[in-house]
């Protein structure tokens, strides 16, 4: 249901909804706190701080953000510009790829 | 003569949604691409050399863990500030709000805080590219905060009279000031880790 058409009841059943996200979302830094004290090999800090940070932004765009339940014409935008930042952040593994082929050389 | 804007505060039928959260979200995917390209060139510094520091050597991991639990405190009031006025309460919207605001300026004096303590130890931009990328990005992020106080401010004080006159569009501005601040909420999700924690 888009936030445009919550009846009163809805939104009472919601707001309890943002505080069960709330506690889960501190939860989930205090895990993410922890794991940095382990001191992980770079690599595994790495995916599981990528995993945590990920879970923690989509419990804040699916509730807070109401994106559990938006139009089609929000999740094209969206969706479009997921592609785009994917390849904004493919762009720094290329350019080793690209030095390779002499991209680089004037 | 008053030009009247269509589907301000009723769904437009073609896309299902009013034109001002489109337009939020036009201007939200803009954001991430923005500061899409910053992490683009953080990695882009990371992978570029061999030592790079652990951001938990040389940052405050307990000041940023404590401002990363005021903005997701400050998520979760403004968007019970919304509810709030899905349920016709506007004095609870404006508890909310004015909680949303002190949790804004909490961040910034503890941000303050943090940078104070960098510069006292000459410690700037120019010291290495981490810090230069860490003030970048950290910096950006924190204009972001201080903009969405102008807007959130605003919409507590004058901006709130627009409640008793039309009341629906009032509350799809609220909406779409909350789904900016989820987005500034967002980002430091993200910043917390890679650069405090990593």
């Amino acid at each position: 249901m888009a936030s445009e058409h919550m009846t009163l009841e809805e939104v009472k059943k919601h707001t309890r909804t943002y505080w069960v996200i709330f506690g889960a979302l501190l939860v989930l830094t205090a895990i993410t706190v922890a794991i940095s004290y382990v001191h992980l090999p770079f690599f595994w800090a790495v995916v599981l701080a990528l995993v945590v940070a990920s879970t923690k932004a989509s419990l804040v765009a699916l509730y807070f953000m109401h994106l559990i339940s938006e139009k089609t014409a929000i999740y094209l935008t969206l969706g479009l510009t997921a592609v785009l930042f994917v390849f904004l952040i493919v762009i720094p593994w290329m350019i080793p790829w690209a030095e390779v082929r002499g991209w680089f050389v004037s | 003569m008053a030009v009247h804007i269509p589907y301000i505060d009723k769904p437009n039928p073609v896309t299902g949604v009013t034109n001002a959260k489109l337009g939020i979200w036009l201007f939200l995917a803009s954001e991430v691409m923005l500061f899409g390209a910053l992490f683009s060139a953080l990695i882009t510094l990371r992978l570029g050399v061999n030592d790079w520091p652990h951001g938990y050597e040389v940052l405050n991991v307990p000041l940023a863990t404590l401002n990363t639990v005021v903005l997701i405190f400050s998520s979760v009031t403004v968007v019970m500030a919304w509810a709030a006025l899905k349920m016709n309460n506007l004095k609870q919207f404006k508890t909310y709000m004015s909680l949303t605001l002190l949790m804004s300026v909490i961040f910034l004096i503890v941000k303050a805080i943090e940078y104070g303590s960098k510069f006292s130890h000459g410690i700037s931009p120019a010291t290495s590219n981490f810090y230069a990328i860490y003030f970048v990005i950290t910096g950006l992020h924190g204009l972001h905060i201080i903009g969405g106080i102008i807007v959130n401010a605003y919409l507590l004080g004058p901006g709130s009279k627009m409640w008793s006159v039309e009341p629906e569009r009032f509350t799809g501005r609220i909406e779409c000031a909350g789904l900016y601040w989820h987005f500034v909420d967002l980002v430091w999700i993200f910043l917390f880790p890679i650069l405090y924690l990593l």
